[in-house]
């Protein structure tokens, strides 16, 4: 999964160049942009927001398969599960009066290391006893899992939406740019990007990272050279988590509600981002999820809002068509 | 055998229909067009008990212009070709007003006979629009909004109250959301003079709807009409408050509720939304379920007050008018309000009910008040 890091640099400006290039003035038209560039500039940073949300999903999937070659269907509940935690955190602490600026933290400091414990668990009881079974057993039990974290959140807390209170104010200061982006969308595009970098150097530079990309090549060896593989397999659900769990508060804050079923839509979507980008493939998942938010954001505002899912799979099939392991993937035979 | 059983036990109920006796000029006969056996019979039984306590209520008053009332009860199996044939028969037996009749298909066959011999029909149940827009059933008149009723009071509110100007249509793709906004957009056409700028749907449930949010600010639309539910309702209106969109957001019923409050919180204030009348609060409405649940032991069906209220308004335009002559009869419905446990309604000159139905509400310190 992360060999392709060395080659990210050539490959992904050339895929930049092919998607401007053709895509966008293929699709619309400059004459468009050029009319409207402000109409242009909100759609492109809404459409980026939206691509940074679903990165941050998105990343969970494609690194817990470039490990163990998983698809985590219960990825998308534990991103519920951090948007959840945060709001009983803010909720509680709201009632004591606290300070707005520690509730925040402490809301995203609990929803990290809830869903964080909500990760490595799951990875203990449905995935691990099933490492050496065939694949699809290891999927029916990440189906399973999902189903059963939303429906236990459902009857634990309840089936109906609930108000998700900001916890991210309205600075002053950004006022003036509100109308073309509001300051929770900034906050989650910086937040990405931050998420992305420290993620990068930890892969990179630590040595867990090593010790994951060794694994991600080839357990067995990697096992035979003296890696923990089930502590690495583990730290990489609970890196995955920690994300989720960040892209859950964001995106509450951005929407202002919940519900035990938010996880299964914005997982879908960033599944597929981690498809179109290539599954296995951090860089992949990022520049997937980007292209399908920025594309989707794209199409609905110079066409129709009602075709915006037909368009974001027809990107999906054509990618896939052309190349099959995704925009960045490294070509594999797999069955799932 | 079976089968002739059922046609000999239909006929004997026919019969036993039609062999009412009449004695001209002793009492007053009002024909309801019920529906009493078929796949609709809970709806049209339950129009015909409302109709039946009405008349019960209306007698032990004294009846109307002093006669004592009777009912004659009709079953057209909601067909359109046994209506005619049974509006027919009660036209002859002496109907003197009709009350019904429940499937819109059947009131405007059935219409005509009754429209030749002259009688006042008042429906409790036919939704259908064209039956009072079209202007064709001049004897027609109905206690139940009409199925653009929502819409037509959406469009008009938004025109003359909100003076809207340029409007943004947006929905969630489904039955109930999209149905809404067609309609919404057809109304709007008709009334003239407000812009239809943007017509969307939106998939329900999305993580982000910023583009679409985006769309309607450079559409420059002053308001902003939902067809759908509460929850991609508040999501949608919160990220136009914090874009800074300067829009009125206008809902159906399906953000009509607490719930939807709840969710927007602060961005929820000022929104508007139609919502059916409040009428549980109602003493008589309360007062004639208490009297349908001593008689049959069950609560009131879909059409019980709405079939009350129509005879009740036909009663109390008889006496008004002091006597069955048409034009009389007709002007007093239109001129008359008449407490019914659906409240206090009246007719317009189409003949829809004023008074029942949908009202306007807007939110106003977290929570729904009424503003029409």
């Amino acid at each position: 999964m992360f060999r392709s890091i060395e080659f990210i640099n050539m490959r992904l400006l050339k895929i930049i160049l092919g998607i401007t290039a053709v895509g966008i003035p293929g699709f619309f038209g400059i004459k468009e942009i050029i009319a409207d560039p402000v109409y242009f500039m909100e759609l492109f940073l809404g459409g980026l927001t939206r691509g940074s949300i679903y990165a941050l999903i998105a990343l969970g999937y494609t690194m817990v398969y470039g490990i163990i070659q998983l698809i985590n269907f219960a990825h998308g509940e534990i991103y519920m599960i951090g948007a959840m935690t945060a709001l009983i955190v803010a909720s509680v602490l709201g009632l004591w009066g606290w300070n707005s600026a520690v509730i925040a933290i402490l809301a995203f400091v609990f929803a990290i290391v809830y869903s964080c414990a909500y990760g490595f668990t799951v990875e203990k009881i449905a995935y691990k006893p099933l490492r050496n079974a065939p694949r699809l057993s290891a999927l029916i039990s990440a189906i399973g899992m999902s189903l059963f974290l939303q429906n236990y959140v459902m009857l634990a807390q309840t089936p109906n939406f609930l108000p998700f209170e900001s916890l991210i104010p309205d600075f002053e200061f950004w006022e003036p740019f509100a109308h073309i982006i509001t300051a929770v969308e900034m906050t989650i595009i910086v937040t990405t990007v931050i998420t992305m970098i420290l993620l990068g150097i930890l892969i990179k530079f630590t040595k867990i990272g090593k010790a994951m990309r060794a694994t991600a090549q080839d357990k067995v060896m990697a096992s035979l050279v003296g890696i923990n593989v089930n502590n690495v397999i583990s730290t990489t659900f609970v890196v995955g988590s920690a994300t989720a769990a960040i892209g859950g508060v964001l995106i509450a804050c951005h929407v202002g509600q919940i519900n035990f079923f938010i996880g299964f839509l914005a997982g879908l979507k960033a599944f597929i981002a981690a498809v179109l980008g290539g599954i296995g493939s951090v860089p992949g998942a990022v520049l997937g999820s980007l292209v399908l938010g920025i594309s989707e954001s794209l199409f609905t505002g110079y066409f129709w809002s009602e075709y915006e899912d037909v368009f974001a799979f027809t990107i999906l099939v054509i990618i896939l068509i052309f190349r099959p392991s995704g925009i960045l993937g490294k070509h594999e035979i797999s069955k799932v | 055998m079976k089968a002739i059983f059922k046609t000999v036990a239909l006929a004997l109920l026919t019969m036993a229909v039609f062999a009412v006796p009449s004695f001209a000029g002793d009492t007053i006969k009002i024909g309801i067009g019920g529906v009493i056996s078929g796949d609709l019979a809970p709806y049209g039984i339950s129009s015909v008990r409302g109709a039946e306590i009405a008349v019960e209520d209306i007698n032990a008053k004294g009846g109307i212009l002093g006669k004592q009332v009777e009912l004659l009860i009709g079953d057209d199996v909601c067909k359109a070709e046994i209506a005619v044939n049974m509006a027919i028969k009660l036209v002859s037996d002496g109907a003197q007003m009709i009350v019904g009749h429940v499937c819109s298909s059947c009131t405007i066959a059935a219409n005509k006979i009754y429209k030749d011999a002259g009688l006042i029909v008042v429906s409790p149940a036919s939704t259908n629009d064209d039956l009072t827009l079209k202007g064709e059933h001049p004897n027609f008149f109905r206690t139940i909004s009409y199925d653009g009723a929502q819409a037509d009071l959406m469009t008009s509110f938004a025109k003359n109250t909100l003076k809207a100007k340029k409007v943004a249509l947006l929905h969630d793709k489904g039955d109930y959301g999209k149905g809404q906004m067609d309609l919404a957009r057809k109304y709007f056409e008709k009334l003239g003079g407000v812009e239809i700028v943007l017509f969307e749907g939106v998939t329900t449930g999305a993580v982000d709807f910023s583009a679409i949010v985006q769309k309607v600010k450079r559409s420059k639309a002053d308001l902003t009409m939902w067809g759908g539910y509460h929850s991609d309702a508040s999501k949608i209106l919160s990220l136009l408050k914090k874009k800074r969109v300067k829009t009125t957001f206008f809902g159906g019923d399906g953000i009509y509720g607490s719930e939807f409050v709840a969710l927007a919180g602060k961005y929820g204030e000022g929104v508007y939304a139609t919502g059916p009348n409040d009428t549980s609060n109602n003493p008589l409405f309360k007062a004639t379920t208490a009297k349908h649940q001593k008689k049959y032991n069950e609560d009131p069906g879909t059409f019980f007050m709405s079939a009350y209220a129509a005879v009740q308004s036909l009663a109390a335009a008889a006496e008004k008018a002091g006597s069955l002559d048409f034009d009389k009869m007709k002007a007093a419905l239109i001129s008359n309000k008449v407490e019914t446990p659906l409240g206090k309604i009246g007719f317009d000159k189409r003949g829809d009910v004023i008074g029942a139905g949908f009202s306007v509400y807007q939110v106003s310190d977290g929570k729904y008040v009424q503003v029409n």
